[in-house]
């Protein structure tokens, strides 16, 4: 301490003031620990070794790398592939098993549900819905109305070569346009559309000739959607006593699919996802709960 | 206040940060040394040995008393298996201690500082090997300032390495709370522990070093947040180390004070022999009264009661005692102790309270679990025969170390709705009877079918219901059946 100084000392606690005041009110000086200081210089020495080693200042063109040629661009890149190499693994067990093995491997379920999710969501979700339950002309996944047939294999083929998509195994069945083609006349697709919504618990027309369509139904219906009326997945003629209709369930929208039907398509997904993926898929959209 | 003490020039002499003064703690003997004593073996043998306790809990668990599990994400302590959902008890139990420390401070001040805090328990051990290798305060000053002889640097090598050996155990018992440790020391010991065990053995032998060595006092009066808060939880009645100063002054050496009782003038008991503060593991003078720096570990009592023997006074010039009593002596009135008034009782009460409630908790602790999550898309799926489905996502949980069967219902929808669970197929009654091996969760796909011509409103409350198939044990989860 200087002699030029005096000290000035607060007379309750008996410590020297810092000398600054404000208003009355003085400032004791308890001077903090020197280790206290030494931390804080220590921190200033780990920044500079931080930058030293890692990525920090920013330059002209680019930064400066540091010593261990760090980088989160990187870091990421290497995450990524060993992502490749660990699904690697699995998508080559899948393309080995067949499809009920992989739905009965609970390692392989696992791995082929979240596969297929992603791929859903990517490829399938556009037409199907994300929660796969389709929408008019595009079949809802989730229940067990199949119009191509809902086992493991019968989705599995659709998957790979689609419907009516071009593809050489697709698979083709065209409901013939008796309407427009003029095969049947509007007064006999009136009556046996009529005969159809009788028979499916919906309301038929006042009036319809029941009896006229049944008969119109057995020379022209019969041989793809069944005597019955319960389809023929081989051909892809659906069952009309589902209570889901892929256009719609009502007189009306059974008059229009049988004077100009729609022949919707499913494009062929062999060749743009791989083996993996399209089996994946395939057990995915069996899981919903509708499938066979 | 004069002119030039105001005027007085900021700083350029002044000291902004000052090298901790170095404290020589002086050996005591007596009631509150001994008490510490009995707490150290108590806390430490705890500390150090509780992970070899074994407890049998069956062929599918692990056999330690005190475990926490971090891989296979349980928490083991004795009779109480804890699962990750469950942390809630260790709320529970951090409210209470959070209490228990406002209570020890309503009851007797720094209970916690002075006795059973970790930072108090291990330097005093480091202490106490500091004291066999260097011997007692003055030898000790006199060892540092002594030059580097062979003797001197001797007894440094020893005392560090010693300290480093207890630090060294402070960390690996640490380790063994997390892992078998009859298995984890077996490891250690041949290197083929994982990595992970040795670097938080290095991390806790350095702490402990470090801040029961060579830190000490400066973690209570710098690092630690406690003494800030004790503070404002003392209060006029709660008994705190204290000089009782009506007894103690005025302070005189013996000689002085003697010759002022002959001239018939007041004296204090105080011999002012600076025993108090050289026995301070802070470097507190108790005189000055309550204060921050002090942990309240009672040693300075000690040192004033071995004074006061040899001079012949009573003991207890150094007490717990309260501000309150030493003004009611002042005024001529008797001391008076109240250990039980509102504050501690609101306090005892609440521990009591948490504690029933854990209690309570802990007795009537489900064995198993169900939680339910409605598929949100899709809501409902028509099938096609007009029936409708819902989907959920169940996980069932089995707390027990055996496998288990459980039936699954779905109450509060007509009787002719069918529950299958994909890839049970095992049922009972029409419903699904799950397995779950011991100690497991397991997550299930279930589909719900409420056939076609039951008219549902657009969302009915169900209940999933899963009864255990021997005991019977019922657990119970809420949701809807969604229909158009």
């Amino acid at each position: 301490m200087s002699d030029n100084h005096k000290k000035d000392v607060d007379h309750i606690s008996g410590v020297e003031t810092t000398g600054h005041e404000w208003d009355g009110l003085k400032e004791l000086n308890n001077p903090l620990p020197k280790w206290w200081l030494n931390v804080f210089y220590l921190c200033i020495l780990w920044a500079v070794g931080y930058w030293v080693i890692y990525p920090s200042w920013p330059l002209i063109s680019g930064y400066t790398s540091g010593v261990m040629g760090y980088s989160q661009r990187a870091d990421a890149r290497a995450a990524y592939e060993e992502g490749i190499a660990a699904r690697a693994e699995f998508a080559d067990k899948i393309v080995a098993a067949d499809l009920s093995e992989i739905e009965s491997t609970p390692t392989l379920l696992e791995f082929a549900q979240a596969n297929g999710a992603a791929a859903f969501g990517d490829n399938c979700a556009p037409c199907h819905g994300s929660g796969a339950t389709g929408a008019e002309g595009f079949p809802n996944l989730q229940d067990d109305t199949w119009i191509w047939g809902g086992t493991l294999e019968d989705i599995h083929t659709t998957l790979l070569y689609g419907i009516r998509s071009g593809h050489d195994e697709a698979r083709v069945g065209e409901m013939p346009a008796f309407g427009r083609d003029e095969l049947l006349s509007r007064e006999e697709i009136t009556q046996v559309a009529n005969f159809v919504a009788s028979k499916t618990g919906l309301e038929p027309e006042a009036g319809a000739d029941l009896a006229a369509g049944e008969t119109l139904y057995a020379d022209n219906c019969a041989a793809c959607h069944g005597e019955d009326l319960t389809g023929m997945q081989e051909v892809g003629a659906p069952s009309l006593m589902s209570a889901n209709y892929l256009y719609g369930k009502s007189v009306a929208a059974i008059k229009a699919q049988v004077t100009n039907p729609r022949n919707g398509v499913m494009p062929a997904w062999t060749g743009r996802l791989d083996e993996a993926t399209i089996k994946s898929l395939a057990v995915y959209v069996h899981s919903f709960g509708g499938g066979q | 206040m004069s002119a030039d003490t105001e005027r007085a020039a900021p700083g350029d002499d002044q000291e902004w940060f000052a090298s901790a003064k170095k404290i020589y703690p002086m050996a005591v003997h007596g009631t509150f040394r001994k008490i510490k004593w009995a707490l150290l073996l108590l806390t430490l043998g705890v500390y150090y040995f509780l992970p070899f306790i074994r407890w049998d809990r069956g062929p599918n668990a692990p056999g330690q008393a005190v475990l926490v599990d971090l891989e296979g994400r349980r928490a083991y302590f004795f009779f109480i298996e804890i699962w990750p959902q469950e942390v809630y008890y260790i709320t529970g139990l951090l409210i209470i201690a959070a209490i228990t420390l406002f209570l020890m401070n309503a009851v007797a001040g720094r209970l916690w500082c002075g006795y059973l805090c970790p930072q108090t328990v291990w330097t005093d051990l480091f202490l106490f090997i500091e004291r066999k290798v260097e011997g007692d305060r003055r030898e000790r000053m006199a060892l540092d300032r002594a030059p580097w002889t062979a003797e001197k640097v001797g007894k440094r090598a020893l005392k560090h390495v010693l300290w480093l050996l207890v630090a060294w155990w402070t960390g690996g018992a640490w380790v063994l709370y997390f892992s078998d440790a009859p298995t984890l020391v077996h490891d250690l010991a041949t290197l083929q522990a994982p990595f992970v065990a040795y670097a938080w053995i290095g991390i806790l032998t350095a702490t402990t070093y470090l801040l029961a060595g060579h830190m000490r006092e400066q973690v209570c009066i710098y690092m630690c947040p406690w003494p800030r808060i004790q503070a404002a939880l003392t209060d006029e009645n709660a008994l705190n180390v204290t000089y009782r100063w009506d007894r103690g002054e005025p302070r005189g050496s013996l000689k002085q004070n003697k010759a002022l009782e002959r001239q018939g003038l007041p004296a204090g008991d105080c011999v002012d022999c600076h025993q108090c503060f050289h026995a301070c593991p802070t470097g507190v003078d108790i005189r000055k009264g309550a204060q921050l720096d002090c942990i309240q570990c009672g040693l300075c009592i000690d040192a004033c009661d071995t004074v006061m023997l040899k001079v012949g006074k009573p003991t207890g010039l150094i007490a717990y005692d309260t501000d309150e009593n030493i003004q009611r002596r002042v005024e001529g009135k008797d001391s008076v102790y109240k250990i039980v008034r509102p504050r501690t009782v609101i306090y005892a009460g609440f521990i009591a309270l948490v504690g029933a409630i854990m209690l309570g908790a802990l007795l009537t602790r489900d064995f198993a679990g169900i939680s339910v999550l409605h598929d949100r898309n899709p809501i409902f799926v028509r099938l096609s025969d007009g029936s409708i489905r819902n989907g959920y996502t169940v996980r069932v949980l089995n707390k027990r170390n055996y496998e288990r069967f459980f039936m699954l219902h779905v109450e509060g929808l007509p009787a002719e709705t069918s529950v299958s669970a994909v890839g049970i197929e095992r049922t009972f009654a029409d419903r699904p009877v799950i397995d779950i091996g011991p100690d497991r969760t397991r997550e299930l796909r279930v589909l719900v079918t409420v056939p076609a011509g039951a008219k549902l409103p657009e969302s009915t409350d169900v209940t999933f219901r899963l009864t255990e198939s021997v005991m019977g044990e019922v657990v119970t989860a809420d949701d809807y059946f969604k229909a158009p």
